[in-house]
């Protein structure tokens, strides 16, 4: 009961310190909007390209609402010595990296509705699997916010975070298959694309909004859960090496 | 009954050694100093009785424990102040207490009660609803003391309370160890302030270059220059052939030249100051001051460093140490 109060406490003074500022907030509305609508005009067509546009722009929302964030936020609180004061309490260090990531988390999937909001007033959105969207959009935001995790234990500074978080990032968008298919990727760049996390979350939301997959959603859903506990259990092992040395 | 052990502790960062074979105990309800210049491997200490850092060799004790490979167990025992504050410069006073309180597991209530009993104590009241990062250096290091006791710990580590903040803050903040000490909380004290240290802590470890050159109570500690009488002398132009004129006319005291033109004079016994000053104006040497020096533990740790404290303090304040 008393690690929960702790692991809660984290949770909302993040969300209150960094994920709802102005800043973050507007960023979270208006980068989806901004996507939404770039993909929608290239894409040339008319509103019946929404729900193939739609995984894309979702995750992307995800992505980059959540490596960078986290990413600069922990790098800032250990630069500061703030965290310091949270690896002091008496909790289990995952439990306590559950709950630095946990607002990450939540501030990911919540970018993930803005768009399908959007979409709800353009498209007919009756034929969507949502019991496979809302799982996909929590591990997508779970391995994102993971990836930045990673990322803000192999950096000591919060413009390298930035740097590092963007070197991952923006290859990620080409390779996941969001908006060009794996299949058309040159072959030697394909085993790449079954490296990245978002591969697997991207397949399972283009399933669920156009049957558009081309995995088992079984085996998306594995293989994500997979990727998951790999950075999660990565992130772990070195913060003890780096951070606790 | 100690509280805490630590035995033959050792830090080696890529080949360099921080810390080397320390040990010591600390008694509950006692104030223990931990005391040495800069890189002496204080903060290393600290870091691995704490769990912030994990010892290359060496055991830590908590209550007679070993914990040194699960410290996250004994975590709930202690309190840290860091030498720079850490708590968060966006939330305020009240906010940042009730969150390190929230650390502990304290209920809702529980933690905004003791926050609002610590704020009046430490005179925050006024400053609960202000956000960190607009309090000043005294008022900051009040409030990351307040955040290291609030959820009662039985140890608390200081890591330089005092440093770089004003005379009045840092009187108050003594006054709230030694409230402190007498509620039974434990000590671990690490400070530049020699006579802080000497008016505050029972018992003192001093540490160079990773190794502790003598731990003892402070009464131990003084109790062989107490016996001794000093006098130092401030006169123009002291030069080792005075100081060798001046050991064969006074051939009981021991003399040494000190930095800015002093010169301190050593006896077992009463040092009769008139036949010095009569014997430097002989030899054209004005004598400008004379004043008996008290026994204090600053000698026990320049005898025992061969560091003044004074250039240990000026050394730490340039670099902004403190709250």
């Amino acid at each position: 009961m008393k690690r929960w109060v702790a692991f809660w406490n984290i949770v909302t003074k993040d969300m209150r310190a960094y994920y709802l500022k102005p800043p973050n907030v507007s960023w979270g509305l208006i980068f989806p909007f901004a996507w939404t609508a770039m993909f929608f005009i290239k894409s040339g067509r008319g509103l019946e390209s929404v729900l193939s546009v739609l995984p894309g722009v979702v995750a992307i929302s995800i992505l980059f609402g959540t490596t960078s964030m986290l990413a600069v936020t922990v790098t800032f609180e250990k630069k500061s010595r703030s965290f310091e004061r949270l690896l002091l309490a008496p909790i289990p260090l995952e439990l306590l990296m559950l709950a630095k990531t946990g607002g990450a988390i939540l501030f990911g999937m919540v970018n993930a509705f803005v768009p399908v909001i959007a979409a709800l007033f353009l498209a007919d959105l009756s034929g969507v699997s949502w019991w496979q969207v809302v799982p996909a959009v929590a591990l997508i935001s779970a391995s994102s916010t993971f990836l930045g995790l990673f990322i803000a234990v192999a950096v000591s500074e919060v413009f390298e975070a930035q740097t590092f978080s963007n070197f991952f990032r923006f290859p990620m968008i080409f390779l996941c298959g969001l908006f060009f298919p794996i299949s058309a990727l040159p072959v030697f760049l394909k085993p790449l694309a079954y490296l990245i996390p978002l591969t697997y979350g991207a397949d399972i939301l283009h399933g669920a909004f156009h049957r558009g997959n081309t995995l088992p959603i079984g085996l998306d859903f594995a293989l994500i859960s997979i990727s998951c506990a790999v950075l999660f259990y990565l992130s772990i092992r070195n913060i003890h090496r780096r951070w606790i040395q | 009954m100690a509280i805490l052990e630590a035995d033959g502790l050792r830090k080696h960062f890529n080949g360099i050694v921080a810390v080397d074979g320390v040990s010591f105990a600390v008694a509950e309800g006692s104030v223990f100093g931990f005391l040495g210049p800069n890189g002496a491997g204080k903060t290393t200490t600290i870091n691995m009785l704490t769990g912030l850092a994990r010892p290359t060799a060496g055991r830590i004790l908590y209550e007679g424990n070993d914990v040194t490979d699960r410290l996250k167990q004994a975590q709930h025992l202690m309190g840290v102040v860091p030498d720079e504050s850490n708590l968060y410069p966006e939330l305020t006073g009240f906010e940042n207490l009730c969150f390190c309180a929230a650390l502990y597991g304290l209920a809702k209530a529980e933690r905004e009660a003791r926050a609002h009993r610590l704020l009046e104590s430490f005179g925050l009241t006024e400053a609960a609803g202000r956000k960190f990062a607009g309090y000043s250096k005294g008022m900051k290091r009040k409030l990351a003391i307040a955040a290291g006791i609030i959820h009662a710990p039985r140890i608390l580590f200081l890591d330089e309370p005092t440093a770089g903040i004003d005379v009045a803050s840092a009187r108050n903040i003594r006054q709230l160890i030694d409230e402190l000490r007498r509620g039974g909380t434990t000590i671990f004290l690490t400070t530049h302030y020699i006579e802080e240290a000497e008016r505050l802590c029972d018992r003192i470890a001093f540490i160079v270059k990773g190794r502790i050159v003598r731990i003892d109570d402070v009464a131990a500690l003084l109790k062989p220059i107490q016996d001794r009488y000093v006098t130092a002398f401030t006169a123009r132009g002291v030069t080792p052939a005075l100081v060798e004129s001046l050991r064969a006319a006074f051939p009981h005291l021991d003399f040494e030249i000190q930095p800015s033109d002093q010169l301190r004079a050593e006896s077992a016994a009463p040092i009769t100051i008139g036949p010095i000053v009569r014997f430097f104006e002989e030899q054209g040497h004005e004598v400008t001051e004379a004043r008996r020096v008290q026994p204090s533990l600053e000698e026990v740790f320049v005898r025992l460093t061969g560091i003044e404290s004074a250039a240990m303090k000026k050394e730490k304040e340039k670099q902004g140490g403190g709250a």
